[in-house]
């Protein structure tokens, strides 16, 4: 790994004031580390977020809920206010990696990084999520912009994720064996007046499948997606998972859980 | 350079070191604790767990700079006046190792395991050694080794 300046901070100003095109922020590390030691990525200047106060934590209203940036995978699933407000959301923060990923890594730190097979971002458009950055927020339609990339500019600090709670809902994924990133995750939230289905692990990045909501919008049912046709073109191909497989996976995890929403 | 002070299987330890350490490096190089072990250096193996403020951790993933202040647990602290932890004692019983690559990582997860859930099932033992690998034993008497530590405890 190349060296680097590591800084430590205490507060959002000092934070951005230190951030720079080389630089990158640090929350759970669980992918800038492997990152930099396989020389995929290497910055001048590291700046540690976890002592910014106010960073963490969980708050909850009839409406949303609210969930700190630097708050861990592994706080998440333990959370009584999560497995009530949404237990959708525990569950998946629960599924993700093993124990030691979920000990460090964060939430803010999953959707800055938007892996195309990560969980938390499926959460995010299922559940209408607004993302609060230090700058602005930003409604999740218009966050995750493609592999690895988001609307997220240089320096711009990810300080919260406010969920929309759903009347019901249910995240499903078939997992990689190995790794536990989702070969294909399905998340299905419905609300008085939407159902939002949405798909990671099969595209660039995570994205809304408006044929299976429009199917769900009339008859919630699973039997609903039955007569929805999915196209495999531009889907993800790898040893993993076919095109194919992943477009069968689609169907197959939405009814499933849609059948499991509660 | 930074200056890192923790408190490593109870002794106060403070060492100058280069911004980029990572935990497993201060451990293993500077501190010859080699009983954590590295396997793949990629945060997949989990032979190199070690306990930061009582939580596991795997510590080829966490510069050493970011835990300033914390306390660190390793395999070689677990033993308690030469006597071995149940954990350990379960592993040797049941022969839950063949080469004892992975077994530091396992026993460092498993000891966490029971902290939080005293009798683990199968299911869920199997379920929280997700990130540990093991290449020689199959896995079956690993298990068996947690269930044997769980009923000492
Ligand atoms: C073995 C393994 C298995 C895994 N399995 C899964 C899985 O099953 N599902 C899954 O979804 N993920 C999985 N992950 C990824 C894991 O969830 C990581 O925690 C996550 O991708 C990154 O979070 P982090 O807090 O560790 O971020 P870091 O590695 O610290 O940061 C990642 C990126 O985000 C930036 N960043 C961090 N915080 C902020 C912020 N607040 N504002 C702006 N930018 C920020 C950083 O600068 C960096 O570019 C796995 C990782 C490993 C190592
Ligand atoms: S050496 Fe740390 S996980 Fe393999
Ligand atoms: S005993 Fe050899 S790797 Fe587990």
């Amino acid at each position: 790994m190349k060296g680097f300046n590591f800084h430590s901070v205490k507060n959002v100003k000092e934070a951005k004031k230190l951030a720079s095109g080389k630089s990158a922020f640090l929350a759970g590390g669980m992918t800038t580390i492997p990152a930099m030691k396989l020389r995929l990525a290497s910055y001048s200047d590291i700046i540690d977020i976890k002592n910014i106060k106010d960073l963490s934590g969980i708050k909850v209203s009839s409406k949303s809920l609210k969930i700190g940036a630097t708050t861990k995978h592994a706080e998440v699933a333990a959370s009584k206010e999560v497995k009530k407000a949404i237990s959708s959301l525990a569950h998946l923060a629960d599924g993700i990696g093993d124990p030691q990923v979920r000990n460090r890594g964060t939430i803010g730190g999953s959707i800055a990084n938007n892996d195309p097979a990560a969980d938390y971002p499926a959460a995010c458009l299922a559940l209408n999520a607004i993302i609060h950055t230090s700058d602005r927020k930003i409604v999740s339609d218009k966050f995750f912009k493609g592999m690895f990339e988001t609307a997220l500019k240089k320096g711009e600090l990810i300080q919260a994720v406010e969920f929309q709670v759903p009347d019901k809902s249910c995240y499903v994924k078939f997992p990689n064996p190995a790794s536990r990133y989702a070969i294909v995750g399905v998340y299905v939230a419905k609300y008085k007046k939407e159902v939002n289905v949405a798909v990671t692990g099969v595209e660039s990045a995570v994205f809304r499948c408006k044929k299976i909501e429009s199917a769900l919008k009339s008859n919630f049912s699973s039997s609903a997606i039955d007569g929805v046709k999915i196209s495999s073109s531009g889907f993800n191909s790898d040893i993993h998972a076919s095109s194919d497989y992943r477009a069968h996976l689609i169907k197959v995890l939405a009814k499933k859980a849609v059948a499991g929403c509660k | 350079m930074q200056k890192v002070s923790l408190e490593i299987n109870g002794k106060k330890v403070s060492r100058e070191i280069e911004d980029h350490t990572l935990l497993s490096t201060l451990l293993r190089d500077i501190l010859s604790l080699t009983g954590t072990h590295i396997g793949c250096d990629t945060s997949q193996c989990g032979a190199c767990v070690v306990h930061v403020d009582g939580k596991s951790v795997k510590s080829c993933t966490l510069f050493a700079a970011d835990i300033h202040g914390s306390k660190v647990t390793t395999i070689e602290g677990l033993a308690n006046n030469g006597k071995m932890h149940p954990m350990q004692e379960a592993f040797k019983k049941l022969h839950g190792l063949q080469c004892g690559f992975c077994t530091p990582g396992m026993v460092m997860s498993a000891v966490d395991l029971l902290k939080n859930n005293k009798k683990p099932s199968d299911q869920e033992i199997r379920d929280w050694l997700e990130g540990n690998i093991c290449r020689c034993t199959g896995y079956q008497n690993i298990v068996a080794a947690v269930k044997e530590a769980a009923s000492k405890m």
